[in-house]
């Protein structure tokens, strides 16, 4: 190999090539390091800590009465939450969920309770009118490449139009959907009462598909493929990546997941109603955040927003519980959200 | 050794490369020829065309005009990935990595190993062993195995590492050509002669190259033939053991036209 004259006496020069001893082996950068390697390990450690204090506080609450009915508040936001995350990791947003939501519920209860349709048939249109509004989210953020903000404040508008022309601003009453249609209500019974204790089938459902997403995202090359969108799109296309193709489809997953959750919805409220998770949009970004998912995209977890959500739920049940008002509950989860968001930019500077 | 490739056909061929932004005409009627076996660098100014060029043929980007050949066959590329699929592999100036993702991960980036039996085909497991055992094996052969873990982020590499790693992934899987944009502008000397060696390495397994580099020396060093960019095309291609290098920057900026005797026979 010949060398320039410049470069003769690199032969004698240390052979080292860029060796990457860190020389700032603080605590802070030790922390940091082991929170950017494991990232649900902050909001594992915030929701023990706080298990704990308001254990302290209002000793009632460590009770697994209190403790599985705060897994019980969750179930929906949890769920949607999974939803969210996909999104968020490709640097999306999504701020029609809940109206998909809500829209998925009507259409199963409609036709099960209604018109009699069969209710297995019912609930796969539910989802599938909720993967296809989740698909033209895609489409418009990938092919129209409208920035997905306003793409989903557009169609949260046209959702919440349909949901009313649709349900007709009427609830679907509980008595109706068991008489017609109980079924619909499964995920709000109890699975199991373990010492006082009520797990739902819907706590449960929330579990295995946070697992299932877990499993998808980590060890699938789909789920490899919406970090690296998330991470730096340009750099995704440049590899391969049919990044189009799949954005649509994490939406559509996204819209899918919401159908899902409209089932569990539907237990979990026992009834339908056109006004129902007006708030879910934002609650699921919340818990998404504060489980320590980048809103910049390509960084978090699934079970960090499980996490999220679960965290949520202990503050305000347990701040509720300890008399204090609503209105310092939405305080805290507001400051939480804001620590979240800070931590999440203190880690980034860091890898720059 | 140029009597032999005298004789043989391009394995790349561009003719006619056509491509207008709006107003801008970044290739006017660009001519390109890869041979077998062979490292050709590609110089020009600023905004000579080179880069649209060379996305041109890496299937980034999508001439109006022309045709490009592959062996002698007619392609047509519309994504990176059909030009990969076909063999030609880039190693883009960003280095198209994704820096949250780990190095096999990045490695293995739109062409997923899966895992073999039901976990595999039915579960779409990917086979993450397999994955860190070939990264591994390929930036050991590159001498870059001073990264102590194949599953850290690339974020977390130095500059000249993350270049080592995109390298990598285009000698690895390059089966045609392989296509390098400034692999050593953002290197420093040391670094830098690691990718040239890799040049020759990748060379030395048959496959030609096409190198594009701001740094003359770089270029006169590793190159069998220079193609000379200007104005959205090909001005000519020379012969670097002829020509001297201030003379190829001189045709390069238009102080000086090609004199034919420094022009290559091809």
């Amino acid at each position: 190999m010949s060398q320039s004259e410049f470069e003769t006496n690199l032969n004698s020069a240390d052979s080292a090539v860029a060796v990457f001893e860190r020389d700032d082996r603080t605590f802070l950068s030790n922390v940091r390091n082991a929170v950017r390697n494991y990232p649900t390990l902050v909001p594992a450690l915030v929701l023990i800590v706080s298990i704990l204090i308001f254990g302290i506080i209002a000793p009632r609450f460590l009770s697994p009465g209190v403790l599985s009915l705060v897994l019980q508040q969750v179930t929906v936001i949890g769920i949607v939450a999974i939803a969210q995350t996909l999104i968020i990791l490709t640097a999306g947003i999504d701020l029609s969920v809940g109206a998909i939501l809500v829209l998925s519920t009507f259409v199963m209860g409609r036709l099960s309770v209604s018109y009699g349709v069969p209710l297995p048939i019912a609930i796969a249109a539910g989802m599938a009118i909720g993967t296809l509004m989740g698909a033209f989210n895609g489409f418009l953020v990938a092919k129209i490449k409208l920035p997905p903000f306003i793409v989903t404040l557009g169609t949260l508008s046209v959702f919440t139009a349909l949901k009313l022309w649709y349900s007709g601003s009427e609830s679907i009453r509980n008595s109706d959907i068991e008489a017609n249609a109980p079924s619909l209500l499964w995920f709000g019974e109890a699975a199991a009462r373990p010492f006082g204790a009520t797990i739902t089938y819907g706590g449960i459902a929330l579990i295995l598909l946070a697992a299932v997403f877990w499993f998808i995202l980590q060890h699938t090359a789909w789920g490899r493929h919406v970090y690296a969108i998330g991470d730096d799109p340009e750099a995704a296309a440049l590899s391969g990546i049919k990044t189009d193709r799949t954005l649509i489809s994490v939406y559509a997953v996204a819209g899918l997941i919401c159908g899902f959750g409209a089932w569990v919805a539907i237990g979990r409220v026992g009834s339908i109603s056109p006004i129902s998770f007006e708030e879910i949009n934002l609650a699921t970004i919340t818990a998404v955040v504060i489980g320590g998912t980048s809103l910049f995209g390509g960084r978090g977890s699934i079970p960090g927003s499980v996490l999220g959500a679960l965290i949520v739920g202990v503050f305000t049940t347990g701040l509720s519980l300890a008399g204090v008002d609503d209105y310092w509950q939405m305080f805290a989860v507001g400051n939480l959200v804001l620590i979240a968001v800070a931590l999440d930019q203190w880690l980034r500077r860091a890898t720059q | 050794m140029k009597n032999i490739t005298h004789n043989l056909e391009p394995v790349l061929q561009a003719k006619g490369l056509m491509k207008r932004y709006g107003t801008v005409v970044a290739m006017n009627g660009a001519d390109f020829d890869l041979y077998p076996n062979e490292v050709l660098g590609v110089i020009g100014d600023n905004g000579a065309g080179k880069t649209t060029l060379i996305r041109a043929i890496s299937g980034a980007t999508a001439p109006d005009h022309g045709v490009i050949e592959l062996d002698g066959k007619l392609v047509n590329f519309h994504t990176p990935d059909d030009a990969r699929n076909a063999g030609i592999e880039t190693v883009y100036q960003n280095l198209a990595l994704s820096p949250a993702l780990s190095i096999a991960d990045n490695m293995f980036l739109g062409r997923e190993i899966r895992e073999k039996g039901i976990m595999g085909k039915l579960f779409r497991k990917l086979d993450h062993k397999q994955m860190e055992t070939f990264a591994r094996d390929k930036l050991s052969e590159l001498g870059l195995l001073t990264i102590q873990n194949i599953n850290q982020a690339v974020e977390t590499l130095s500059g000249g590492q993350r270049q080592g790693v995109a390298v990598a992934r285009a000698a690895a899987f390059g089966s045609k050509v392989v296509i390098m944009d400034e692999p050593t502008a953002a290197l420093g000397v040391k670094e830098s002669r690691r990718v040239l060696d890799l040049i020759q390495d990748v060379k030395s397994k048959g496959i030609p190259i096409v190198l594009i580099s701001h740094n003359m020396p770089h270029i006169f060093e590793v190159c069998d033939r220079i193609h000379i960019h200007r104005l959205g095309r090909r001005l000519c291609t020379v012969d670097p053991k002829i020509i001297s290098m201030s003379d190829a920057v001189a045709m390069m900026t238009g102080a000086m036209e090609p004199p034919t005797e420094a022009l290559d026979a091809r």
